[in-house]
């Protein structure tokens, strides 16, 4: 305890506490240029890396900003200031600590700009914003640390390579900054370690025994296909019961919505249970965040808002509601409970329908196992890039050299060229078109070798641009005649709304009454049976490493190791159909509720499985099969349209998919997507801010006519280039198609059925199809219009 | 697949395209253009959108005078996204817009964005009479009335789709430009100017016929 300040000493004898292993380490390089701290939760990791702050700030006073603290989450950093004080106030240090949000006060934002805090706690849109301020060199002096917590989940999007950029920045402007990164378990620290710069070390935290972790047994089997995992709730609250605090995660914020729903009509005792998840109001997140830390709730029903190493004190269960789809991830969750270094935290699975039986019984045992999966990142996205070009240019104006040199110190950017950061400049100046359109209007201008914004008054607008989160357009909900928002849903939804429907919010069931002002408007409608809300969710793929044991899995004769309906489901399948096999490939071809349907059980994840639908629905568009749509997940894509498949070989030849990969990478509704996405992130295009739209005439068009016009004028532009490029990268992951494709050399079997196999059917159930714009739709629409045209008599 | 009807004393053809022709006048009619949208906005400030909406227009507008073979065009307002913009008209386009208006009698109506070109050649007016019919921007006036300024647009099958609006005494064009957004057929303002029994034609790959939703 040397290196510790005496008062911080004193405080920690008082209250018993030593320091473990790897916070003593974290004092003693305190020096270090560059560390990642690899520890699990529970292992008092953020203090470790607050330990060298403390102990500087406490030794020798400092002037203005010491130590910048970023986190994922906002309520992250609420917690973390939370977390601080009670060391910071027992040992009576004299530090002051703040955190910056979206959701802190304009005035006190004002305020810490001009008189910033000894320890800053932000999110990396919050910094981006921070360093696009003129007076940013000016608020920056003086750093010496920078914390990045939860680096490993940062790093998976690219908030993490905007934020690494960032702080390549903060290094040009307080040279000598030490960064340091907190990482839970992941299955490559070197590649990480690059990430977070050149010549970081890593320290590597005693990882503490393993998590026990089980699937819940339940009286009512899980049902064929769904994810509300409703059957589960006795004894999920038994289970509640038996424990002082519980986190019930979902994969998603409509399953949360509809399970906290049931829960409650099941919740005899009235325990405290509360809601928590991304679309609900910032006050209501704070009330449950509060009532949590202060242990008033037994338990919270929750998605990846609470993913995050949020010290929740007495949490002692954590619940997976469905499949984890990662086994990493699910290492990663677990953590949650029992936050007590050395103590096994305690977690159980409870699948949600019976293929999700299967799924959380691979995921165990490559827990067990050890067996953490991950793919290796590509180099740092070139919008992201943009915006960061065009935030520099906010500051002041740059010297081209110098801003690429700093960015290439950025661990996702080291490799990046001076071409390509050439191209990236040239797009944020002039569009970057072949056609040079706006040497008049340029956005940038070379003025005296300097990069500077053409017009000043362009800098609102890229601030208001900047993050790389692009949410889905969502309306805010509230109670009629009061001014307290409830939440937010989808615009898509809000508009499929009519006045007396129903849905669920915040747990509660409300109707809707109409728009009032881009608000949705509705009443308290209790015990009426719900319309469900289709909230954004996230969705993630099913690793490799998963979706291979879940093959193995389903090769077995028997399933021991599976509860009796799951195994009885599997081998109704096996007995109406077949189970799928790692060396062929499964079709099943049925008419169902008027369509026709093939089912592919490609086990490839849901990207290249969504992949394989685009691919397939254009082949059987070019042969006349009218398809209309289509819906991916994780193990099968599933096809419907008007007329049956009956021969599959010309559907799967692979040069012909490979040939119509570049075709139809063109014109898909995929690609569309992550252009929109791509066009917001480098400042093509502004995202529809809520008080911003217009409310009647709609003076925006889609951002599909723009990709339209892009690929047909100027197919080589960068915008399309860095679309290309995602889309194949996540998104399409034609590679594990060819993977699949290689493992089955040519063996298909195309079973034809009567109508949906036990397999087949979760598939319906599933959210996110995507429709097929063909000659199928044509004829639909017709017939719709015809029918239309007949019910108002006037045919 | 054009979807013939009639307004008042002419039979008319809706096209896939958007536009309207009209046969036995050998004429043809657009709406909404906004040429040079996205010179615009980036003069504005806004961002910089690929400068292509003109020629995708221009290149749309051919193909229908070449497939109708009209002998006279109506573009019914809107022409381009401001006077500025008409002013900045790239000469490449310049010269393709004046091809196209040689050996045809071109009428420019105004608009609520631009009071129409300057010194483009053909005839400019606020309206014009024709046939029994009168052209003009904005709906709203007496006679069989053909015109465009909302930019309507339908659910039809899921998907939304520019469309006519016809009443029988009016015809509402969908925009034709490139660059340009749409309004929900159930807006306050598209109701109130259509009588009970409206129909949408719906543009796409062949032209659709619906009725008007109410609401």
């Amino acid at each position: 305890m040397a290196l510790l300040p005496l008062a911080l000493t004193r405080w920690f004898d008082a209250k018993g506490w030593q320091l473990h292993p790897h916070q003593q380490a974290m004092l003693e390089r305190a020096e270090a240029s560059s560390t990642l701290l690899i520890a699990p939760t529970g292992g008092g990791k953020t203090l470790a890396g607050f330990l060298p702050t403390l102990s500087e700030l406490a030794n020798s006073p400092h002037k203005g900003l010491h130590t910048l603290y970023i986190s994922p989450l906002k309520a992250l950093t609420a917690d973390i200031r939370r977390n601080l004080r009670t060391p910071i106030e027992g040992a009576g240090l004299p530090i002051r600590v703040e955190d910056r949000t979206g959701d802190t006060s304009y005035t006190q934002r004002r305020r810490q700009r001009a008189d910033p805090p000894h320890i800053l706690l932000t999110t990396p849109e919050s910094l981006a914003l921070l360093l696009s301020y003129e007076d940013a060199p000016r608020i920056f002096d003086g750093l010496q640390r920078v914390i990045v917590d939860e680096i490993h989940a940062l790093a998976e999007s690219k908030r993490g390579d905007q934020l690494m950029m960032c702080l390549a920045r903060l290094c040009s402007l307080s040279p000598g900054l030490r960064r340091v990164g907190l990482s839970a378990t992941v299955e490559d620290p070197p590649a990480l370690a690059a990430y977070l710069g050149k010549d970081t070390a890593i320290l590597l935290a005693d990882p503490g025994p393993d998590p026990e972790i089980s699937m819940l047994e339940t009286e009512t089997p899980p049902p064929w296909a769904g994810g509300g995992a409703r059957h589960a709730i006795p004894e999920i609250l038994e289970q509640v019961r038996r424990h002082k605090t519980t986190l019930i995660f979902h994969n998603t914020r409509a399953q949360a919505e509809i399970f906290f729903h049931n829960l409650w009509l099941q919740n005899e005792d009235d325990l405290p249970i509360g809601i928590h998840h991304g679309s609900l109001s910032r006050e209501a997140r704070e009330r449950v965040e509060a009532a949590l830390a202060e242990g008033r709730l037994r338990a919270v029903v929750c998605t990846g808002s609470l993913d995050l190493g949020l010290d929740w004190g007495d949490v002692d269960l954590v619940i997976q509601v469905g499949a984890p789809k990662n086994v990493k991830r699910l290492v990663q969750r677990i953590g949650r409970a029992n936050h007590r270094y050395n103590a096994p935290s305690k977690a159980l699975l409870v699948p949600a329908n019976r293929f999700e039986v299967v799924e959380c019984l691979a995921a165990l045992q490559a827990a067990k196992d050890h067996d953490l999966d991950g793919a290796p990142r590509g180099p740092g996205p070139r919008d992201v890039l943009c915006q960061h070009i065009l935030m520099a240019a906010c500051a002041a104006p740059f010297d081209a050299d110098a801003l690429y040199a700093e960015v290439t110190q950025a661990g996702p950017y080291a490799a990046l060229t001076r071409d390509q950061f050439a191209a990236c400049l040239t797009f944020c100046a002039t569009g970057g078109y072949a056609l040079r359109a706006y040497d008049k209007w340029q956005r940038l201008l070379l003025r005296n070798g300097k990069w500077q914004l053409r017009d000043p008054r362009t800098a609102a607008v890229i601030r208001q641009n900047l993050g790389t989160i692009i949410d889905t357009e969502t309306l805010k909900v509230r109670l009629r005649g009061r001014p307290t928002p409830l939440g937010e849903v989808e615009e898509a939804f809000a508009a499929s709304l009519t006045p007396g429907d129903t849905f669920l919010i915040g747990g509660e069931i409300v109707r809707y009454e109409g728009l009032n002002e881009l608000t949705v408007e509705v009443t308290r409608q209790p015990g009426r049976q719900p319309k469900v809300a289709v909230f954004g969710g996230t969705k993630f793929a099913t690793s490799t490493l998963l979706a291979d044991r879940i093959m193995a899995l389903l090769q077995q004769p028997r399933w021991p190791g599976l509860p009796a309906h799951t195994a009885h489901w599997l081998a109704l399948q096996r007995e109406v159909s077949r189970l799928p096999a790692p060396d062929r490939l499964l079709l099943e071809s049925f008419p169902q509720d008027g369509r026709e349907h093939l089912c592919i059980y490609g086990f490839a994840g849901r990207n290249a499985q969504q992949t394989l639908g685009l691919l397939l629905t254009k082949r059987m568009e070019e042969l006349g099969l009218a398809p209309l749509g289509f819906v991916a997940t994780d193990y099968a894509t599933l096809i419907w349209g008007l007329d049956p498949v009956t021969d599959a070989a010309p559907l799967f030849d692979l040069a012909a998919l490979r040939q119509g990969l570049e075709g139809w990478l063109q014109g898909n509704a995929v690609m569309k997507r992550t252009f929109r996405n791509v066009a917001i992130i480098a400042g093509l295009i502004e995202r529809t801010h809520q008080g911003r739209r217009k409310s009647g005439r709609q003076a925006t068009f889609s951002s599909d006519i723009l990709y339209d016009t892009l690929r047909r004028y100027d197919p080589d532009h960068l915008m399309l280039q860095i679309t290309r490029e995602e889309t194949m990268r996540g998104m399409v992951d034609f590679g594990r198609i060819e993977a699949m494709l290689a493992r089955i050399s040519g063996r298909i079997d195309l079973v034809r059925l009567d109508g949906v196999t036990p397999l087949a059917a979760p598939l319906f159930l599933e959210p996110g199809k995507i429709p097929v714009q063909g000659a199928g739709r044509e004829r639909l629409a017709e017939a719709e219009a015809q029918a239309l045209l007949r019910a108002a008599g006037l045919d | 697949m054009p979807h013939s009807f009639r307004l008042g004393p002419a039979d008319l053809q809706a096209r896939p395209s958007g536009a309207l022709f009209w046969p036995a006048q050998g004429l043809l009619c657009v709406s909404d253009l906004h040429l040079g949208k996205s010179e615009r906005l980036a003069r504005r400030g806004g961002g910089l959108l690929p400068p292509y909406e003109t020629p995708a227009t221009l290149e749309r507008l051919d193909a229908e005078l070449e497939a109708t073979g009209a002998r006279q065009v109506v573009c019914l307002g809107d022409s381009f996204d401001d006077l500025a913009a008409a002013e900045a008209l790239d000469e490449a386009d310049r010269l393709w817009l004046v091809r196209m208006m040689a050996g045809r009698m071109w009428h420019w109506i105004e608009g609520n964005h631009d009071p129409g070109p300057v010194d483009l050649g053909g005839s400019l007016r606020a309206e014009l009479p024709l046939g029994g019919l009168i052209f003009r921007h904005q709906a709203g006036g007496d006679g069989f009335e053909v015109s465009g300024h909302f930019h309507p647009k339908v659910r039809l099958a899921g998907q939304s789709r520019r469309c006519f609006l016809t009443d029988g005494q009016r015809l509402i064009l969908p925009a034709f430009g490139a660059y340009t957004g749409g309004l929900r057929v159930e807006a306050p303002a598209l109701q109130a100017l259509m009588s009970p029994g409206a129909r949408a034609i719906v543009t796409g790959p062949r032209c659709l016929v619906m009725p008007m939703p109410r609401c």
